[in-house]
């Protein structure tokens, strides 16, 4: 992985960050490069309340938030930052303020790298607008001072439309702290989990390149 | 939450009556389902602090339950409820969840507005 200057990760959910990119973020740290993560929403919709319930639709969003920044800290992220916006309504805010608010971290941090959703293969409302408000502020940027672009994509379509991921980032260096950054999303990730096993993550070669390789897109200006 | 115990919601659906309290109702399948299954048509909705005020609120069925609310020009409505709870702030909060234990509907009435 490319030593980076400054890294900015954007996503919408909380755990967004956990099972493609928590490793390289991890890397990062480790490289020495400061990550800031903006998550714009707590994951107020989730819909894991569990049989029976553990929790309900007003008291999700406390958990998530606890969630994100044990997350956060297992990283060693120092700037986590939570922006206030309400999962599944990212789409419906106003263009011009998502770009800007996305435009002054770009002129605060100054980040050599941008990470977040690609815009049209990210599946969810949210993903798609964050990335699409990512894209804009950076377009807006002149060419040569614009940072670098990796999105996370995995709609069905995106290999066959954007061809298979230029950047492959093997992080089983750090493998251990992304399984800690993804169970520490419990509310969300305890059921999938659930059939996987300790011994899995070391030995099952199907699981092992699930967790260890982190698949980005650069992002294509038109 | 616990199961839905029929009287004990009827109850608190009465006391909440004839008063402002605020809505919070939605329905989802959520936003994976048709990237999980391409047939599937996935719907929802969603309404937050709705102010209204209901003459009549009702919880029937055997479970999943109704709740119907009359307000004054109009109706609130929700189907597949199966738990319920009054909070540390006295809403009533009350939600469907499939087999899964993933939420598919709630409805929820508060006397003050919701975060
Ligand atoms: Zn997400």
């Amino acid at each position: 992985m490319e030593k980076e200057r400054h890294v900015l990760v954007v996503f919408p959910h909380p755990d967004d960050e956990a099972f493609g990119v928590s490793g390289t973020i991890a890397t990062h740290i480790k490289n020495g490069t400061p990550v800031t993560y903006a998550c714009l929403t707590l994951g107020e919709m989730g819909r894991n309340m569990g049989n029976p319930p553990f929790t309900n639709r007003e008291n999700l969003p406390k958990i998530r938030k606890k969630e994100l920044q044990a997350a956060a800290d297992l990283l060693g992220i120092q700037d986590l930052r939570m922006m206030g916006l309400r999962d599944k309504t990212v789409e419906f805010e106003d263009d011009d303020k998502m770009t800007d608010m996305i435009s002054f971290m770009i002129q605060e941090l100054n980040p050599s790298l941008i990470i977040t959703f690609y815009p049209g293969y990210s599946v969810h409302p949210d993903h798609e607008a964050t990335g699409a408000a990512v894209i804009r502020a950076v377009e807006k940027m002149p060419a040569e001072s614009r940072p670098k672009l990796h999105c996370v994509a995995f709609s069905n379509n995106c290999v066959e439309e954007l061809g298979e991921a230029d950047i492959i980032n093997n992080i089983a260096p750090v493998a251990d702290i992304k399984i800690s950054v993804i169970k520490a999303h419990r509310s969300q990730t305890e059921q999938m989990f659930a059939d996987i096993t300790e011994e899995d993550t070391k030995t099952n070669p199907r699981i092992m390149a699930w967790i260890n390789n982190e698949r980005f897109w650069t992002y294509k200006f038109k | 939450m616990e199961p839905v115990v029929v009287q004990k919601v009827q109850e608190a659906i009465n006391q909440r009556a004839n008063q402002d309290v605020y809505i919070h109702l939605e329905t989802t399948n959520g936003a994976y389902a048709s990237h999980n299954d391409e047939t599937f048509f996935s719907s929802g909705a969603y309404i937050r602090n709705a102010l209204v005020r209901y003459e009549l609120g009702k919880i029937t069925g055997d479970g999943p339950y109704r709740v119907g609310l009359k307000i004054e020009l109009g109706w609130v409505y929700a189907e597949g409820i199966t738990h319920f709870e009054i909070d540390e702030q006295n809403r009533l909060l009350m939600a469907g969840h499939d087999f899964k234990g993933k939420l598919a509907v709630a409805l929820e009435i508060s006397n003050t507005p919701f975060e």
